[in-house]
């Protein structure tokens, strides 16, 4: 029984131009104390996933499929059960932090209001708490950086009390999407170091939505590749560095600058742009950019195979994926 | 803080040095005699001169200007050139009136458009939203003097309820006052209302797609905790303009109801004034009420250091 189980998650949004299929048929089981990495380029569903497993998703979007959480679904739940569990089940931390917190309420504040929501502590109890949760996350002096407001802290110490505040009342899952985009390259692998003992402390889970196979690879135990609002491959995390296998995953891959690559190379880079979420073509949404597809891949969708236990691929040519080196298939 | 109000307040006293400079100028601009006017047309010219020189109006416009400012900053207004009364007992008497009026008008607008707007944006693109923003266009496109004849008719003609004018001054009871002042502040409130009621509405549902928004939701508060606990605070400051705005517009600009209501408040004061080349009552109403509007700018300034306390930091 695994803590959390999404199965056959779909998303539709409502949008001015027709109904945009953000995530299709997304399933995924996560147990307690794993870690699940999410990749995809921008816009490919990554993010509307997570926040339908908050049930924060905009007005007038459409959730199909389940999303169990300890074997009960969250898409039966009444927004009144729903506010029970965000925050204090389901935790979630955002990609900007310069605009996550409210500018016109102290830090301190902010960390103790799921404190006083969630777990009825009293005022001063929340503000102790919040004060050890600041110690927690790595902010030096607590007692003087309580009393401040958002903009008097720098971007990684936003990022850090966007942690406690997720973390605050121990959730059984921590949804961290794109949690040191926004950083200095120095800061995002203290705060990804901090976001991993912390998870690890408390025994959570964790998912950590990222477009970047390096924070990826070194940060997770599972990984979900989706690409137009679907998984395209999922498996282990040595599984799939040990043989990438969907041409869109070797993409990813290849696009990663790597050091000791000549200065004269241009880096790679996956031909064309991602799918239409309004107009999605019929067959493997990668077709488009896809260097070995055919007629096939345009008109029917590949099913996600097994080609090795918990590994799989959606993909309709996958002995040739298989064979072809990354460098050949895109150069 | 302190830095932030120092700054203000020097703002403040620079402004009004240069609100009465260009008062007193457009005043000595102004054609018209008042020794002419008081005495009329046929007065002889030695009759006129006598008056000009009685009023000290033959004295050059440095010296005038220079006598005025001393004997303003010693509490002496001087006496009216028309009416030969102390020129503190016509404003005292019209500041009682437009003062109070202005504040019911604001208050009653600030509660119609915290009502109208918060609803609207809550239920936004939804009927009520769609009427109500209906409604308040139309509240900001009829001239308030119609309006006012309109609440007459209905409350005063045909219900009965409220006196249809005039004023009977405080000695007569703060009741019976505040009911004469409830028509016009409520004619006055319908188009500020109106113009508040928008904007409270569109900066309420710009705040509800802030990221920090978001986060209030991902922590577990629901709908209705998330608008009161942080959007409402942040809602309100381009709110808090306006109706800085607006109440200052309150003050000066209420002497068209004033006259529909036949209420002798200050813009039928500064009204007559004119008529009558009251020069130096005109200069000391003016500049009272660019007093008052500086003023009402200035605690809107301190307003948004409170709410917002990024502003501090910056010390604009």
């Amino acid at each position: 029984m695994s803590l959390l189980n999404v199965k056959n998650l779909s998303v539709i949004l409502a949008t001015n131009d027709g109904p945009a299929r953000a995530v299709r048929d997304l399933s995924f089981s996560l147990n307690k104390g794993e870690t699940l990495g999410i990749v995809g380029e921008s816009g490919c569903g990554k993010s509307m996933a997570a926040l339908a497993l908050m049930g924060l998703l905009p007005e007038l979007s459409e959730t199909r499929g389940e999303i169990l959480l300890d074997e009960e679904n969250l898409l039966d739940k009444t927004e009144a059960e729903m506010c029970r569990i965000r925050g204090n089940r389901l935790a979630m931390v955002f990609q900007e932090p310069m605009t996550s917190l409210n500018p016109v309420h102290t830090v301190g504040n902010q960390i103790m209001e799921p404190l006083q929501l969630h777990l009825g502590l009293s005022e001063s109890a929340a503000r102790e708490e919040a004060l050890h949760l600041m110690d927690r996350v790595g902010i030096p002096n607590p007692e003087a950086r309580i009393d401040n407001y958002p903009h008097q802290l720098s971007g990684g110490q936003r990022q850090r009390v966007m942690i406690a505040i997720a973390l605050s009342c121990k959730p059984d899952v921590l949804i961290a999407d794109e949690p040191t985009t926004a950083l200095d390259v120095t800061i995002q692998d203290q705060i990804l170091e901090l976001i991993q003992n912390l998870v690890q402390e408390d025994g959570m889970a964790l998912i950590l939505i990222s477009h970047d196979l390096g924070v990826i690879s070194e940060n997770t135990d599972n990984i979900l590749v989706m690409y137009g609002g679907a998984a395209v491959e999922k498996g282990g995390t040595e599984q799939i560095f040990n043989e990438l296998v969907h041409p869109y995953t070797q993409g990813l891959f290849a696009a990663m600058p790597k050091l000791g690559r000549a200065r004269t190379m241009r880096l790679v880079t996956i031909p064309g742009t991602v799918p239409d979420l309004i107009n999605l073509p019929a067959g493997c949404t990668f077709t488009d950019r896809c260097p070995i597809a055919t007629d096939i891949c345009r008109n029917t969708p590949p099913p996600l195979e097994e080609i090795e236990p918990r590994h799989a691929v959606a993909c309709h040519h996958l002995q040739e994926a298989r064979s072809r080196k990354t460098e050949e298939l895109f150069s | 803080m302190s830095v932030f109000i120092a700054k203000r307040v020097l703002t403040l006293i620079a402004t009004l040095i240069g609100a009465s400079m260009v008062i007193f100028l457009v005043m000595e601009i102004l054609p018209g005699d008042p020794a002419l006017v008081i005495l009329g047309v046929d007065a002889s010219d030695e009759a006129v001169r006598a008056l000009t020189k009685e009023l000290g109006l033959d004295r050059p416009p440095v010296e005038r200007y220079w006598s005025w400012i001393t004997g303003l900053l010693q509490g002496e207004l001087g006496n009216s050139y028309a009416y030969k009364v102390p020129i503190w007992e016509l404003i005292e008497g019209a500041m009682l009136i437009t003062l109070p009026l202005a504040v019911m008008s604001i208050a009653l607008s600030i509660v119609l458009a915290l009502v109208i707007g918060l609803y609207a944006a809550a239920n936004h693109n939804k009927a009520g939203d769609v009427t109500l923003m209906g409604i308040s266009q139309l509240g900001i496109s009829i001239p308030n003097f119609w309006l006012a004849i309109l609440l007459i008719i209905l409350f005063a003609i045909e219900l009965r309820w409220l006196p249809a004018g005039g004023f009977p001054g405080w000695d007569e009871g703060i009741l019976v006052c505040l009911k004469a002042l409830l028509l016009p502040s409520l004619a006055l409130a319908t188009v500020v209302g109106a113009i508040l009621a928008r904007i409270t509405r569109s900066s309420v549902l710009e705040v509800f797609r802030e990221d920090y928004v978001r986060t209030a939701r991902a922590k577990g508060l629901s709908q209705r905790a998330t608008l009161w606990r942080h959007v409402l605070r942040n809602a309100l400051i381009p709110v808090l303009t306006v109706t800085g705005i607006q109440f200052s517009a309150l003050l000066t600009g209420t002497v068209v109801v004033e006259n529909v209501f036949h209420i002798p408040g200050l813009g039928s004061l500064v009204l007559k004034a004119i008529n009558n080349r009251d020069t130096i009552v005109v200069e000391n109403v003016i500049l009272l009420l660019a007093t008052m509007v500086i003023t009402v700018n200035f605690i809107v300034d301190i307003l948004y250091a409170v709410v917002d306390p990024r502003l501090k930091a910056h010390d604009i």
